[in-house]
């Protein structure tokens, strides 16, 4: 797999960067934000019954990475990048870390000149340095953090970018300035941790119910069907296209009263092919749920890309 | 009488507790919204009702209380603590909602009820709703209370912008839309009541239990 994730220069070879000093307050400003960059943290549960969604990173495991690596408590706000591409400059020293999905990284230094620093573990930016993404070799999300946490307003505890609701920031946009909190301590062994590269077949268990009695076999339709990941998926829902569930004879045609949904839920719609709510999933749907994903597995899910395959281990 | 209360599992840290009516579920969710202000429920992240289910999520990693919420539901309904009365939602609001009825589909609902426009609207707004839940988008609450006449099906295409502050009503429920999205309900009017508001605290103008009248602005 190629990915220069293992492959940053030594200490020997790398200019004497100081990490980010524990107090002091940075800002960067997102020169390139790539197809689809969104302010996100670890969302906003709690408020469902408000018909607020939880939202947040799609793939929390790796935004928690990244905040530990630069010294940042893990629930700090940082960038979701969908299929790489981000730019930004730092208008002080700062550290960040790029984790998620495999990429390559580079510091651009003012005069021009790049070199690969890695994902997967802090790196140094010195005031005008650009910290540079690539496109993910696997994968979908990338996820940065930057010491001191991206300080925007925050709603309802979170500072996530909601693209169902509309809540917290807008996109990330060129040009966009975010001022940091202050720089915690960053730790001495700052990475290179090791990169999970998403694997070409994705394989997530799916708990039954509360209403796979809605439909015929269920078990074994989830479990015999290679699902591929359509290109409709987004922040609200993953769409798997396969093998139609069919409603029982005593369930066909029947309209189910709104009920609750929540992350991980699979919703299956008129036409039988699911839909796995994500961290922007409504908190409310009319149509069945036949299974629930279960969260731990829900980040594996944020990197399907289109067109991959998913199997879906029914229990 | 205790409910039909019917448990489900929802995922490994959720239960989805089945109703029989609206009014059970506003029982079962004063009941558990009561237990989780108690603290006798643990960790509860979510509470949620919706049309004839509440679901009560846990984080992930523990185990969703079924034997606490089947034992809080099955006791006799009068025996439930708490201070508020039958049916009602402890913290329960009463809110008044002005609206200058001069929706796009007066016209339509009114024929469809066989009444006219003024009838239309003195039965909208001398009604009392009760917010059976919320979804959609944040701060859309479900009213249920309409008047028989004024339950009418969706329009047959959506709306692609519904602007923020419509009334609108349809199926058995009527509701607000809190922010210009697109919509399928029939336009009543609008208010100028700001209803969600995420930097307010509630932010929500309308929560499940509430209890809800429109006031006629001219």
């Amino acid at each position: 797999m190629a990915t220069s994730a293992h492959a940053a220069p030594t200490t020997a070879e790398r200019p004497a960067v100081q990490p980010s000093a524990p107090g002091s307050r940075a800002a960067i400003t997102v020169t390139r934000t790539g197809p689809l960059t969104v302010v996100t943290d670890l969302g906003r549960p709690g408020h469902a019954h408000l018909g607020v969604p939880r939202s947040g990173a799609l793939d929390p495991e790796a935004l928690r990475l990244a905040n530990r690596l630069v010294g940042n408590a893990e629930g700090l706000a940082g960038f979701e990048v969908l299929l790489g591409g981000l730019e930004l400059r730092a208008e002080a020293g700062v550290t960040v870390a790029v984790t998620g999905a495999p990429m390559a990284v580079w510091c651009r230094g003012e005069h021009g000149g790049r070199r690969a620093v890695g994902s997967h573990r802090a790196v140094h930016l010195r005031a005008g340095e650009r910290l540079e993404l690539g496109v993910p070799a696997a994968g979908l999300r990338g996820y940065v953090a930057c010491a001191g946490g991206l300080e925007v307003l925050s709603e309802l505890g979170s500072r996530s970018t909601d693209l169902l609701s509309g809540l917290g920031p807008a996109k990330v946009a060129d040009g966009f300035r975010f001022e940091l909190g202050a720089a915690g301590e960053v730790p001495a062994e700052a990475g290179p941790v090791p990169v999970s590269v998403p694997p070409a077949r994705i394989v997530v268990p799916v708990l039954l119910g509360p209403r796979d009695d809605w439909f015929a076999d269920p078990a074994g339709v989830l479990r015999a069907t290679v699902w591929t990941v359509g290109s409709a998926s987004n922040r609200i829902g993953l769409r798997l296209a396969g093998q139609p569930l069919v409603r029982v004879p005593e369930r066909a045609g029947t309209e189910l009263p709104s009920e609750p949904m929540c992350p991980g839920a699979v919703q299956v719609p008129p036409s039988g092919q699911p839909v796995v709510f994500l961290a922007d999933g409504p908190t409310t749907g009319g149509y069945p749920v036949v299974g629930v994903v279960p969260e731990a597995a829900l980040g594996a899910l944020a990197q399907a890309r289109p067109g991959s395959e998913v199997h879906l281990h029914p229990a | 009488m205790s409910p039909a209360v019917r448990l489900l599992r929802f995922g490994g840290s959720g239960v989805l507790v089945e109703l029989s009516s609206g009014a059970e579920v506003m029982a079962a969710y004063r009941t558990l919204r009561a237990a989780l202000a108690d603290g006798t429920l643990g960790d509860v992240v979510e509470l949620v009702p919706a049309a004839r289910t509440v679901l009560l999520t846990v984080a992930a990693g523990t185990t969703p209380p079924h034997e606490q919420v089947r034992e809080l539901l099955t006791r006799p309904l009068d025996a439930l603590g708490g201070s508020a009365g039958p049916g009602e939602v402890a913290g329960a609001a009463d809110v008044v909602i002005p609206v200058r009825y001069d929706g796009t589909d007066l016209d339509l609902v009114a024929r469809t009820a066989e009444l006219t426009v003024p009838e239309v609207v003195e039965l909208h707004c001398s009604a009392e709703y009760t917010v059976a839940f919320c979804g959609f988008s944040p701060g859309f609450g479900y009213l249920t209370g309409l008047p028989e006449p004024l339950r009418q099906a969706r329009l047959d295409d959506a709306r692609p912008q519904v602007p923020a502050g419509s009334v609108a009503l349809a199926g058995e429920f009527t509701g607000v839309y809190p922010r210009s999205s697109p919509g399928g309900w029939r336009l009543l009017g609008h208010t100028d009541q700001v209803m969600f508001d995420p930097t307010a605290d509630p932010p929500a103008r309308l929560a499940p239990g509430d209890r809800v009248r429109f006031d006629r602005v001219r």
